[in-house]
């Protein structure tokens, strides 16, 4: 059962920290509940899907299907997760006037909920469906039923204390810092993520490691350890890490936050910059 | 906003291009390990050092396994009955750990590289 829960947790700690950024750089926002929520269901959904089509994901691309595909998932939520970034490069400090003065008046429409709402569903698709693969089997295995719903619950249960746990932590921010601070986050899980998809085009050999590692830095804090995890999925950290990998991070970090820069209003007054 | 968004589909299409070079394939030297109870066989594999090259596991359980290896930095699914090629290396000599994930108690195994 601990074992369960353990892998479980694993899995679920990287959507639920995805989702507790989500709920905060949405607050306030109405109907944002049924976005995410919506998010999640069609993650859920899509995990099963996933799991079901797991022998002909693996065939794909020469055997290198389940590579290519977590890789295209990984863009693609880089890619939502970098236009909600411009997004509120040009309209978040409006929102955050707005919502001080009016309180919840934000249109749900004006938000690029739906980009957010993509990021959760991919997050929870990505790690739904190893969750799936793993429990179907343990029950398969004749470990029983019960040690392998008890386990995943709780696991489930453990990464949602964690992810609510940083919501909270998120909220207590003052609003009018709230989306600089979650911009930040996101400009970070986005980096992340884009290292983590060359990660698994190196595996598939599609491109060159550019030295592997690059660094190696497990002594000191050890991926798998849970600091590392909380780390890896919020800022991208690895312990051993391909020169690539680091490319491709550095790399998200300046065209996601050039775009932010050039296309958004700058967030210090400069009052002789023309607009784009 | 669509400006905004013909950049990002521009980089994104590009990344795109970026990855989609098609892997050269040469006739790597390839080892085998087999999955069968949960336990990989054999248990230590001796790999060259410094080379890339397959690593073809047969997973003969009919449940699932995931090859993981924090060392390696590898991580596939593998359904059950079926085969699975990673590619690994160049590696430095040293030893390197690697687990099922999904059966962590019994699944170990180890490559040494020289």
């Amino acid at each position: 059962m601990i074992g369960t829960l353990v892998i479980v947790f694993r899995e679920v700690l990287e959507a639920a920290l995805v989702i507790s950024i989500v709920l905060a750089a949405t607050r306030g926002v109405v109907g944002r509940g049924w976005w995410v929520g919506g998010g999640v269901v069609a993650g859920l959904a899509g995990s099963a899907v996933v799991a079901g089509f797991a022998q002909v994901i693996a065939d794909a691309a020469a055997g290198m299907g389940q590579e290519v595909f977590n890789a295209s998932v990984l863009f693609f939520a880089v890619s939502m997760l970098g236009w909600h970034n411009v997004w509120m490069g040009r309209h978040g400090r409006e929102l955050a006037l707005e919502m001080n003065a009016v309180g919840r008046r934000v249109s749900a429409g004006e938000l690029p909920l739906l980009a957010l709402a993509t990021v959760v569903t991919l997050a929870v698709l990505r790690e739904g469906s190893e969750v799936v693969l793993f429990l179907y089997g343990i029950a398969a295995g004749g470990d029983g039923v019960w040690p392998m719903l008890s386990g995943g619950l709780l696991g489930l249960l453990a990464g949602a204390v964690v992810g609510l746990a940083m919501y909270l932590g998120l909220l207590r921010i003052p609003t009018r810092h709230l989306f600089t601070v979650t911009s930040w986050l996101i400009l970070l899980l986005a980096a992340g993520m884009a290292a983590q998809a060359a990660g698994f085009l190196i595996q598939a050999d599609w491109l060159p490691a550019w030295r592997q590692p690059l660094w190696d830095t497990s002594a000191i804090l050890a991926e798998q350890s849970l600091l590392g995890q909380i780390l890896h999925v919020l800022i991208g950290y690895n312990d051993r890490p391909a020169g690539m990998q680091v490319v491709f991070y550095l790399a998200t970090l300046f065209v996601v936050g050039g775009l932010m820069r050039v296309l958004g209003n700058a967030p210090t007054p400069q009052p002789r910059r023309v607009a784009a | 906003m669509k400006r905004t968004f013909i950049v990002l589909a521009a980089a994104a299409a590009l990344l795109g291009a970026l990855s989609y070079r098609v892997a050269f394939s040469q006739e790597a030297n390839s080892y085998a390990l087999v999955i069968k109870d949960h336990r990989f066989e054999p248990g230590e594999l001796q790999v060259p050092a410094g080379q890339k090259f397959k690593l073809i596991v047969d997973n003969q359980d009919p449940t699932p396994e995931e090859f993981e290896s924090h060392a390696l930095k590898l991580e596939k699914v593998i359904p059950g009955k079926r085969q699975a090629t990673l590619n690994v290396g160049p590696l430095q000599p040293g030893s390197y750990d690697f687990v099922g994930e999904f059966h962590e108690k019994t699944a170990k195994g180890r490559l040494v590289a020289q």
